[in-house]
């Protein structure tokens, strides 16, 4: 049928699944990816979802890379294409030598195909009509009955499928046969009707080891628990809402008192954003540990407060998951586009601390280790996630814990010292290190007590409007700054092991696709110094590394290259030194678009001039 | 000015509290408000009830938002922490503060801008989820600090003093209030004291979302005539339905009253309220009741003052969250990490 050889490839492709929206097809897509890694192969998933509950697109995507590759690669080697609206869409972004897999029991017009790629059909609505009565069945069987027809065509392991639907339905052994039963359906009607396998294969492999398959939401909620977050106050926002619904499902687990059974935790939705992020700074002002879970938007609702926190130097955390802007922009696709906002949230002169992880497993450290910077530094930390980070499942290196670690507390005046007569000022810079101490309400009936406000005041709290103690205040507020510099995680350097004039500096959840396009980068003969940021305010190697190459590239998921403005903007860089390579379409930023981007700058700068000519 | 110091010196026979304390112990800074400011005679009657029922001061926090009203948190309290916040929302600040430490006394003040303008809807929300405090709003019906604008609580065809006549709807925060579910509601006249001590005090004990309305008039931009919250206004159509007398549960004190004329409320606490009605059918445990009197007398121009309703049963924020008895921000690693073994139990199921 195929006029192109087809793909022929072993534990390396993309299979793209389009459905309808609410139409039961996560949980049997999800069980396909998680099949394939029961069988000892990588895969990153990835959900491409609409803003709606029911009806319009949606697709998942799974690659499957026994090299361990789990940024997005680009291009489609098999759609399975469950959705009539997206047909035509669907099919042109198969690769050529691609496949197509669809449900055969309408008759399609052969115009409906590519000459290029080979179809395969399953009449799923026939069989579903036949075996099952009850549409809401019909509708779910048919999704777990393609799983089984691809377990034929791509020759996977029945058995990991069988185990994962029995461990789904632990205890309920009805809806354990009832799917497996819909599974077999699918997987004899292909082996019997259809060749099987086809050209692209999972072989099990043994890739895997111990590591953890995640979402970014969860593993932050879950830090937040492991961080001694005890007020959790949120408004409802795509893609932050089920960081919150995760902290609260860990909390119902991890927080009840084993003997009272009541709660060490209060999670509050909020009437709106701003409320939130009050009750967050209230908390935090009254030395609990206290987060908010949101996105640009609410960002945007939260600022004033966060000025505020700033200013009155309130520990407080914040995860932005991170989607498409400006205003609702495309609330369902994933962009790193608050940098500027975050590192700058707030009227007058304001900075902020901002941390950048990578994966599931940095958004858990990073989760727990805001609590502490928050205490240490008294002042907002924004943990930056997006939503490809947040969302998607992503196989990361297990979650740790050293049971010896304590919570760093920050400088917080106890009763004892005030009694043993130590000096307070809330705003007295006691150790030259910007960060002053500061009392917990209702700690001592005659000392320690102070009035918190936004306006301006002298080194003891005493409102002034005068200019010398505000510019002193603000001095020290810079120097705090200063030594967030060294609390923050560092940044991770990956130097070429030959020498190179040209680095990358990204950050985020680019960094999967930014690691394949090295790698593709470096086969073809092109070296990077590779830095991955992961906080701000800079560390000073940044500017370093910035120094010992002639070019660097920024690499960042949106349009007006924010991190590379931020670094030109605090670091004084020369801007034509930091080349953007820019990737803001709402999809995940792929490698093959670096390595292109990178590649066809690195050529262009190897182009030689004309020797003059010498007459 | 709040950067001049107050003398802390006393006369030696100053009269002391159950714990020790003088007035002066409850007092702040010097008010930077005008002189004759309805809010400063509140600022008179936190601190006397504070002293009466012998509160430990460094026990209280006491929250604001922006406006004169939330400047005065300064004027009263000295020993306490105080946060002046954001515009509006002393609500959510408040609330946070709550949840971090159930053993504070929770002190909101605010005025009518910042609660019945910008921070309506905060209001509302701490209301309607029982936040266990004594939220305050020092009504004038006037932007103060922006000199004259009117806010949401002036009355509709009121006057401003540059002659501009309100077309909008009042919001009767006190309606709102028994509406969102407060259970205790008040309102008084800054100029009355032996009315309002006795309602602050009511409040403070009260354990769960307690609301006082106070009809302040600003001296400055809404006291002449034209206005509805001016001084000679208010005494004019003030309808008391009752005058407070408050027994604290902690110190019994035998109070004579003539059971005809008065009503006992009993708090969970202990403390009982007693209620010298001025209009004897009515009945302060009846929040429908409570709303029809208060609309029946609004349609008359009349302002309902007293404690207007009160749930003697009342339950709070953390009794719906069902938070551990000790405070939040007490609780150490032992309490709130789960640790490694839990942890690898977690990764365990990610496979």
């Amino acid at each position: 049928m195929s006029n192109k050889t087809p793909i022929s490839s072993v534990n390396d492709f993309v299979v793209r699944f389009a459905n309808v929206n609410g139409s039961g097809s996560a949980s049997a897509n999800e069980l396909f990816a998680r099949s394939v890694l029961r069988m000892g192969v990588p895969v990153s998933p990835r959900n491409i979802f609409p803003s709606n509950i029911q009806g319009l697109p949606t697709w998942y995507e799974v690659r499957i890379t026994e090299a361990g590759h789990l940024g997005a690669r680009g291009g489609v080697d098999l759609m399975v294409a469950m959705n009539p609206q997206t047909w035509d869409k669907d099919l042109a972004m198969i690769e050529p030598g691609g496949y197509l897999f669809y449900d055969s029991t309408k008759p399609m017009p052969s115009s409906k195909f590519r000459p290029d790629i080979t179809v395969i059909g399953v009449p799923l609505t026939a069989i579903c009509n036949r075996e099952y009565t009850d549409p809401r069945q019909r509708q779910l069987f048919k999704n777990i009955m393609y799983v089984g027809a691809l377990s034929a065509l791509l020759d996977m392991d029945v058995k990991a499928i069988e185990q994962l639907i029995s461990e789904q339905f632990k205890g309920k052994e009805k809806l354990f046969d009832a799917n497996k039963n819909a599974l077999h359906l699918g997987r004899d009607w292909a082996l019997l009707n259809l060749e099987c396998p086809i050209g692209l294969r999972v072989q099990r492999a043994d890739k895997v080891g111990d590591r953890i398959f995640m979402e970014g939401n969860s593993a932050a909620a879950l830090g937040a628990v492991y961080g001694g977050a005890t007020v959790c106050a949120w408004y409802p926002i795509t893609p932050s809402s089920s960081l919150a619904d995760a902290f609260t499902s860990y909390c119902r687990r991890l927080r009840v008192d084993p003997e009272t059974k009541k709660m060490n935790v209060a999670i509050v939705q909020g009437e709106d954003e701003l409320a939130s992020m009050g009750i967050v700074v209230g908390a935090a002002w009254n030395g609990a540990r206290a987060f908010t879970a949101t996105s640009g938007p609410g960002v945007s609702l939260m600022t004033e407060f966060l000025g505020l926190a700033y200013f009155a130097e309130i520990p407080a955390v914040l995860f932005n998951v991170q989607r498409a802007g400006p205003s609702t922009g495309m609330p369902t696709r994933t962009q790193q586009c608050d940098v500027i906002s975050c590192a700058y949230a707030s009227h007058g002169d304001t900075k902020h601390v901002l941390l950048f992880p990578e994966d599931p497993r940095e958004a858990f450290e990073f989760g727990a280790l805001s609590f502490d910077l928050a205490d240490r530094l008294q002042t907002p930390i924004f943990v930056m996630l997006d939503l490809d980070i947040g969302m998607n499942h992503r196989l990361c290196r297990p979650l740790t814990w050293d049971d010896s670690r304590k919570y760093d507390r920050g400088k917080v005046m106890t009763a004892e010292m005030l009694d043993a007569g130590k000096e307070f000022g809330r705003y007295l810079d006691v150790d030259g290190d910007g960060i002053p101490y500061r009392t917990y309400p209702g700690t001592h009936p005659t000392k320690g007590a102070y009035f918190t406000r936004g306006t301006s005041r002298d080194r003891y709290a005493r409102y002034t409007e005068e200019g010398a103690p505000y510019a002193d205040n603000m001095q020290r507020l810079l120097r705090k700054f200063e030594t967030a510099k060294d609390l923050v995680p560092r940044p991770l350097i990956a130097n070429s092991d030959k020498p190179t004039r040209y680095g990358v500096i990204y950050y985020g959840s680019t960094a999967p696709a930014m690691d394949e396009a090295n790698q593709a980068l470096k086969t073809a003969g092109k070296n990077l110094d590779l830095l991955r940021v992961r906080a701000f305010p800079f560390h000073h190697t940044v500017e370093d590394f910035i120094a010992d190459h002639d070019f660097v590239f920024v690499v960042e998921q949106n349009r007006d290259a924010q991190l590379r403005s931020l670094i030109v903007n605090e670091c004084g860089i020369d801007p034509a030194r930091l080349v953007p390579i820019l990737h803001y379409d709402g999809t995940p930023i792929t490698a093959r678009f670096i390595a292109k981007s990178i590649g066809e700058r690195l050529d262009a700068l190897k182009v030689t001039p004309l020797r003059k000519v010498v007459s | 000015m709040t950067y001049i110091a107050k003398p802390k010196f006393h006369h030696p026979s100053l009269p002391k509290n159950a714990l020790g304390y003088t007035h002066r112990d409850y007092e702040g800074k010097v008010s930077t408000l005008c002189a004759g400011c309805g809010h400063d005679s509140i600022t008179a009657s936190v601190i006397e009830a504070c002293y009466e029922l012998a509160i430990e001061p460094h026990r209280v926090a006491k929250i604001s938002g922006i406006g004169c009203s939330s400047k005065t948190t300064d004027y009263f309290l000295n020993a306490s922490h105080g946060f002046n916040s954001v515009h509006g929302r002393m609500p959510s600040v408040l609330t946070g503060a709550n949840l971090a430490n159930r053993d504070l006394i929770y002190l909101g003040v605010s005025g009518d801008g910042d609660s019945a303008s910008i921070g309506f809807g905060q209001f509302a929300h701490s209301m309607r989820r029982g936040v266990n405090m004594t939220y305050i709003v020092e009504n004038n019906g006037v932007y103060g600090l922006t000199k004259g604008q009117f806010s949401a609580t002036a009355d509709r065809g009121s006057k401003s003093k540059r002659g501009l006549t309100n077309n909008d709807n009042a919001i009767d925060m006190v309606a709102m209030a028994l509406q969102l579910g407060a259970t205790y509601v008040a309102r008084a006249f800054s100029g009355d004291k032996t009315q309002l001590v006795p309602l602050i005090k009511g409040a403070i004990e009260h354990q769960g979302a307690a609301f006082i309305d106070v009809i302040s008039p600003c001296v400055a931009f809404n006291n002449h005539a034209g206005s509805t919250k001016s001084f000679d206004y208010v005494r004019e159509h003030n309808e008391a339905v009752n005058r407070l007398d408050f027994i604290s549960g902690r110190a019994p004190i035998h109070v004579d009253y003539d059971p005809g004329t008065t009503q006992v409320v009993e708090q969970h606490d202990g403390s009982r309220l007693v209620l010298k009605k001025v209009s004897a059918d009515y009945d302060a445990n009846d929040r429908l009741g409570a709303m029809n009197f208060l609309g029946h007398h609004a349609s008359k121009g009349q302002i309902v003052t007293g404690l207007i309703y009160v749930d003697s049963e009342p339950e709070d924020l953390h009794t719906h969250f069902n938070t551990v008895d000790k405070p939040l921000n007490a609780l150490s690693e032992k309490e709130l990490c789960p640790g490694s073994a839990t942890l690898e139990k977690i990764n365990a199921a990610l496979r």
